[in-house]
């Protein structure tokens, strides 16, 4: 059966932390320990493609990339060759949100997060992120 | 360039808008030649589609001429005469790849919006609001086209324009009510809604080989059309108890396939009523649909719903083992075939075409269109 694991951000570390939790087929995401005080509500997305495809070399696609170090990141093949399943959340133990992430990320880090993964799977599956006419809604603040 | 665009309830004007220009490498810009109205425009016309905006420019059914190309598309080039799918599909997402396009991941600019509606991002639509779309709409001068390769399609130079423009929502949908429903030979079928999308559902179901087709409406000029043009037989409800005529002329059975092709209303049912997971709506033709279905048969919804529909008989769908299927259409997987049809004739749609006025006359064309004055059934605009 296909295992994927935990992804590293960058090409280097990615044998080290691909060994560090390994997610199975029919695993639930990992979950948070009792009084862990992270959002225990993974983001998931369903992207076309084999993990490999989808994420080729273990590198964290865009636009999660920028998010390094404030959200955990898994992905497991999905069943009936859906593709693969992609799995978001914030880092329990991050000490706050800081500079440019804390401004990315917002006060809504759930929705936040799924519209970065709905991006990372228009990227992998069109190449490229869909962009609106009426820049009304290309601005963030307009639900979208 | 000069648009249409809404300004407020049952208020359209054509401006001077900004051109469109390219913003995605599968884009295309389309000169537009021809530009449909359609019952889906109503109610956004009377403003009971969130989202939408003073400004917006409205239409989705399209044909026009190639201008710009960006740099991923492949099947396209500048001077080709497409006509473009109204629904927007990425074809690439798991949906796409079973040529369920109206369902795509990555049609809309509004997804968390569609979410919140109705659960999942549905595909998008040409002139709709974010979470329908985020696109302009086509009744203008230049329409940007999103992939392209996917939602755009050469018109064979035999079909003219009257007819190919038919091919980009009312022929698709029309196809997609008759495949929904499993029509076969032998079947008889009954659509509710003598509009384009009624009568070439009813078209679509004589080509797969139906017995008996009976369109339900009570527009006198439609119903006309029905005979003349569709070969349909038809019922006006206003002056025939429908469920008993129905079950006249399908042998005591009810019809096997009841298609209802009307939609929501264009003003709300009542004061709460109307937005997304708002008031409720009602929906007769789709009750009588229910009522009047044959044991075990199937009732297809094509009607445009964004809410919450009350007084459903979902007694008689559980007791008589109804099937019940809804969709939008998924234009990518047809339109091909039907412009092949339409090139041998198979399939005409010109006469739906009633009124053929200049953009700048686009107001006075909604203005029939919704009051379905003068015999109206789409007015086509050319810029
Ligand atoms: N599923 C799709 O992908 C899709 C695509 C295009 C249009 N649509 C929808 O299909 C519906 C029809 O589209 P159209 O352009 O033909 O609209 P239209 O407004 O031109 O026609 C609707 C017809 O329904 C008739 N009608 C109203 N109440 C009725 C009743 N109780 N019984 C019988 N007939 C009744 C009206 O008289 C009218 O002739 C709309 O809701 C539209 O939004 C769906
Ligand atoms: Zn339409
Ligand atoms: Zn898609």
């Amino acid at each position: 059966m296909a295992r994927m694991g935990r992804l590293a951000g960058g090409g280097s570390k990615v044998a080290r932390a691909a060994r560090t939790l390994v997610v199975r087929r029919r695993e639930r995401w990992p979950h948070a320990a009792g009084t862990d005080p992270r959002p225990g509500r993974w983001q998931v997305v369903t992207v076309a493609g084999r993990p490999e495809e989808v994420l080729p070399r273990g590198r964290w696609p865009e636009p999660l990339r920028r998010l390094y170090g404030a959200v955990e990141l898994y992905a497991r093949p999905a069943p009936g060759g859906r593709g693969t399943e992609l799995a978001a959340r914030l880092l329990g133990n991050a000490p706050g949100l800081r500079g440019m992430v804390a401004h990315l990320v917002g006060d809504d880090p759930g929705r936040f997060i799924r519209q970065a993964l709905r991006e990372a799977k228009q990227l992998a599956e069109t190449g490229e992120v869909l962009r609106a006419d009426c820049s009304r809604w290309d601005r963030p603040g307009v639900p979208g | 360039m000069r648009a249409l665009c809404w300004e407020g309830a049952n208020a359209v004007a054509v401006r001077e808008v900004p051109d469109p220009e390219l913003r995605n490498a599968h884009d295309i810009i389309v000169r537009v030649r021809r530009s449909a109205t359609c019952g889906a425009d109503l109610p956004l016309l009377a403003g009971r589609i969130p989202y939408l905006a003073a400004g917006d420019v409205l239409g989705h059914e399209f044909l026009g001429d190639v201008v710009e190309v960006g740099p991923e598309v492949r099947r396209h080039r500048v001077a080709d005469r497409v006509v473009v799918c109204a629904g927007i599909a990425c074809g690439a997402c798991w949906f796409c790849r079973q040529g369920l396009f109206a369902c795509c991941d990555n049609g809309t600019t509004g997804a968390s919006a569609a979410e919140s509606a109705w659960g999942q991002p549905t595909g998008g639509c040409y002139g709709h609001p974010g979470p329908l779309g985020g696109f302009a709409g086509s009744h203008a001068e230049y329409v940007r086209v999103p992939y392209a390769d996917v939602g755009a399609f050469a018109v064979p130079e035999e079909v003219s324009d009257d007819r190919a423009v038919f091919a980009s929502d009312a022929a698709p949908t029309g196809w997609l009510g008759a495949e929904l429903g499993e029509v076969r030979p032998g079947d008889v079928v009954a659509v509710w809604g003598a509009g384009a999308v009624g009568q070439l559902t009813a078209g679509a179901a004589l080509l797969r080989g139906a017995d008996r087709v009976v369109v339900v409406d009570d527009h006198d000029d439609r119903l006309r059309m029905v005979e003349q043009h569709v070969g349909a037989e038809p019922l006006n409800y206003r002056f025939v108890d429908v469920l008993a005529e129905l079950r006249e002329r399908s042998g005591g059975r009810g019809p096997d396939v009841c298609v209802e092709a009307v939609g929501m209303a264009a003003e709300p049912p009542g004061l709460l009523a109307g937005r997304l997971g708002g008031g409720a709506e009602r929906s007769l033709a789709l009750r009588e649909a229910v009522h009047a279905c044959r044991k075990a048969g199937t009732v297809v919804v094509l009607g445009t719903w964004t809410g919450v529909v009350d007084t459903f008989p979902l007694g008689a769908v559980m007791q008589k083992g109804l099937t019940v299927r809804s969709a939008r259409q998924h234009g990518q997987r047809w339109i091909p075939m039907l412009l092949d049809r339409m090139a041998r004739d198979e399939l005409r749609t010109e006469h739906l075409a009633t009124h053929r006025l200049p953009l700048e006359r686009a107001a006075d064309g909604y203005a029939l269109f919704r009051e379905r004055a003068d015999g109206c059934v789409r007015a086509v605009f050319s810029p």
